[in-house]
């Protein structure tokens, strides 16, 4: 007879998501559930190796018997949870959320650097945005060219803070922050002064590698070059929690 | 130290005053003080005969706002109802004001306690205020004060405290009715080295001035209320989360702490027993989302105010991860009665899901603007009618609007509500933390909602996007509504936009802010047509 097994600190549930049955071990989150089986889950914060932030809202799913939508990035899986991802309903939010971030500032694809290669506009497409139906803000914003390799496009910008997590929890620089209220937030590197002037800046580049729009790009690139390379991200993440 | 102790101090503090038969009050609250009240205070001091049987001194607000500067007086140790008041007194009354001590009251001055204002009250949170001088220690003492903690450290176990706290029937005062004898066992069950105590004060709605005057008028009701959580909870660290805007909130509660610090009231070894519990002030510096409460902690932690998602709950991992118990300023001064009388009286007033009284702040189109607390159940229409005195100028009642920019409006045809937890949620509003604003039939109810809208975009965090954004365009077609520019398709997409928002915010404030734009949309739709253009 083999020695008693050691209890083991985490157990491992089974639920339903879509109508299929699957495993997965408490401590993972939903998100994490549905990456690792392909099952498709809109997101724009949420980034593999970054803390959860839980802002874009485009990752809610229904749980059933559940009234509110929750999060599937900052929601942990539980036993005989039954969750929807794929809703009429879903659909109709996701799509709406997308709107009115395009109407928010000025996302111009065709002139954009990041044109072909922008997660907001792949995004759009999956979620069947053909036409915004809210009015366009019209706001003019501010770029920032004064860094010597990179730059800032506050109109690309959908507040995501991916720049702001990775360059603090990844680069360990927290170069990037976020000022102001409401719909005039705003990114800013160190006291809100030029990318150019920042002292705590390494110029890695990570924040313009997991931006998912255009707001953060290299210098020098013109419309549709901009393409981002994100597989660093996990592989320094693991490194940094094995530490 | 046990109850026969502090008995015995109260009295030694009661003894010092043994030649005053009466006491003339001045009101030195916020309102009073913005409307004059201190020289009034000033020249009745200089005014009295230091050596007779008359003491003049400055107390908490006696609710009626709108008449201060208020003066009372009153016997000794009276309540408000057994005493003499007067409205708007200037420093040059203060020799008639004096001469009526104990005889005729002043007539051009005199406001009569029987009417429903003062008759129809049931004063639990509020008993101290207006009668004893929030400055002082030993008045709270001698009005019976701290007994609770005493009787709690003495007397019962954690376990005794949360067990009439579930008794009592208790829910959260600031808004949304979480019940808080469980709130309370949530936190004491979970095993942590650290807990932390954490006094909400971040009262942002407009039109709610509660939570300001408790802490003007009575801050160590709250500190007695808060100690004997953390006795209940096992932390021994709190906070008091005030708005800048309240300064003399602010001195008070920072002079309540300290001067209970030096009676050994807070601190290490509270009255002579093992528990220690240290107090301290965080001042909100202006946004109205540091009142949700994981905003709040980050907050104090000195990060920039704004929601994470929950769960984790405070109470599992709040403030620097700790598990944090977290509770209105009105909650806590609940606490302390219903150790000294018992849960079982608490849960004896109000309904049969909604125990105890509530403060609410009137405002807007009414007679008695200022502060009541009445039992839950009374019904809407005795609030506003009775103990408001309905709209001034004769003009018609048309709504009002309870839980600020979170609530909702009741048209007068749901008057006769008993106003509790979930009655008010059954009319798509809510109970908020208690701010009223009446509304008479000159009020333009698209204006209203376009207000509260603009209070949301403002106010909003900008961390998620329905939130950050949604409340842009809601106000931007509410804007072209009231201006007479919006179409029947501008409304649908109102509506649509409501629904996205409510259902895809991060934190309440986003979640909730499409409620006055329903709640109008539910009860003067005929308004939003009226000003629609044909496309």
């Amino acid at each position: 007879m083999p020695p008693p097994a050691p209890q083991p600190n985490v157990r491992v549930v089974t639920l339903t998501i879509d109508g299929k049955d699957f495993s997965a071990r408490a401590d993972e989150t939903v998100i994490e559930l549905c990456r690792e089986n392909k099952i498709p889950i809109p997101s724009l914060c949420y980034m593999d190796g970054l803390s959860i932030w839980g802002a874009c809202r485009l990752c809610l799913v229904e749980i059933v018997g559940q009234g509110r939508l929750v999060a599937a990035c900052s929601t942990r899986v539980a036993e005989g949870m039954n969750i929807l991802t794929n809703t009429e309903r879903l659909q109709r939010y996701r799509r709406t959320i997308v709107e009115l971030l395009f109407a928010e500032r000025n996302h111009v694809c065709s002139v954009c650097v990041s044109n072909g290669h922008c997660e907001l506009q792949w995004l759009a497409q999956k979620c069947g945005v053909d036409h915004v139906r809210v009015p366009y803000r019209q706001v003019r914003n501010e770029v920032d060219s004064s860094h010597e390799t990179f730059r800032l496009d506050h109109n690309r910008c959908i507040l995501c803070t991916r720049c702001v997590r990775v360059c603090d929890e990844i680069e360990g620089a927290h170069t990037w922050d976020v000022m102001g209220r409401g719909s005039d937030c705003r990114v800013i590197t160190d006291l809100a002064r030029p990318w150019g002037e920042s002292e705590t800046c390494t110029g890695c580049g990570k924040c313009v590698q997991v931006c998912p729009t255009g707001a953060l790009v290299k210098q020098g690139t013109s419309a549709g070059e901009m393409v981002k390379d994100q597989h660093f991200l996990p592989i320094l993440a693991r490194r940094r929690h094995a530490q | 130290m046990n109850l026969d102790d502090l008995a015995e101090k109260a009295e030694e503090y009661r003894a010092r005053d043994a030649g005053i038969t009466h006491e003339v009050r001045v009101c030195v609250a916020a309102a009073c003080q913005s409307g004059g009240s201190l020289p009034v205070l000033e020249a009745l001091k200089a005014e009295c005969d230091s050596g007779g049987t008359c003491k003049v001194k400055g107390v908490g607000c006696m609710g009626l706002c709108s008449a201060g500067p208020m003066v009372a007086i009153a016997p000794k140790g009276g309540a408000i109802p057994d005493s003499i008041l007067y409205r708007e007194v200037k420093p040059e009354d203060a020799a008639d004001v004096l001469a009526s001590v104990g005889g005729a009251p002043v007539e051009r001055l005199h406001t009569p306690t029987d009417q429903p204002f003062f008759a129809r009250q049931q004063r639990i949170v509020r008993e101290n205020s207006g009668l004893i001088d929030p400055e002082s220690f030993t008045g709270y003492v001698a009005a019976g004060g701290y007994a609770g903690l005493i009787k709690a450290l003495s007397e019962m176990t954690p376990g005794d405290v949360l067990r009439e706290m579930t008794t009592s029937g208790l829910r959260g005062r600031g808004g949304g009715g979480y019940p808080t004898g469980l709130k309370w066992s949530t936190v004491a069950k979970m095993p942590a080295d650290q807990k932390y105590v954490i006094c909400n004060g971040d009262e942002g709605d407009p039109g709610a001035f509660m939570d300001r005057a408790v802490l003007e008028s009575d801050p160590h009701r709250v500190l007695e209320g808060m100690c004997i959580a953390a006795y209940a909870i096992g932390a021994t660290k709190g906070y008091v989360y005030v708005r800048a805007e309240y300064p003399l909130a602010v001195q008070r509660m920072e002079l309540a702490i300290r001067k209970a610090k030096r009676s050994g009231f807070l601190g290490s070894k509270i009255a002579e027993t093992q528990f220690s519990f240290e107090v301290e002030i965080r001042l909100g510096a202006g946004a109205f989302v540091c009142g949700e409460e994981t905003a709040l902690m980050a907050s104090i932690e000195g990060l920039r105010g704004q929601p994470r998602p929950r769960p984790p709950y405070p109470a599992e991992a709040g403030l620097w991860g700790y598990p944090t118990l977290i509770n209105n300023v009105e909650t806590f001064a609940n606490i302390a009665p219903i150790i000294t009388h018992g849960g079982e009286w608490f849960a004896g007033i109000g309904t049969a899901k909604s125990k105890g009284t509530k403060v609410f702040a009137l405002a807007g189109s009414i007679k008695n603007i200022g502060l009541i607390e009445v039992p839950m159940g009374m019904s809407l229409r005795e609030i506003i009618e009775e103990i408001g005195g309905g709209c001034p100028g004769g003009k018609a009642f048309k709504a009002v609007q309870t839980g600020g920019p979170s609530g909702g409006c009741i048209p007068a045809a749901h008057l006769d509500i008993a106003v509790d937890y979930d009655s008010l949620k059954t009319l798509g509003t809510m109970m908020g933390s208690g701010g009223m604003i009446v509304m008479d039939e000159t009020c333009d109810m698209v204006d209203v909602a376009r207000y509260f809208m603009e209070f949301c975009m403002s106010e909003s965090c900008g961390k998620c996007i329905p939130c950050r954004t949604g409340t842009w365009q809601m106000h931007e077609l509410l804007d072209r509504i009231t201006k007479s520019k919006g179409t029947h398709k501008d409304l649908a997409l109102l509506e649509e936009l409501c629904d996205v928002v409510q259902a895809t915010s991060l934190c309440g404030l986003g979640q909730s802010a499409p409620n006055p734009v329903l709640s109008t949309l539910r009860y003067f739709r005929e308004e939003y047509e009226a000003k629609l253009t044909a496309e």
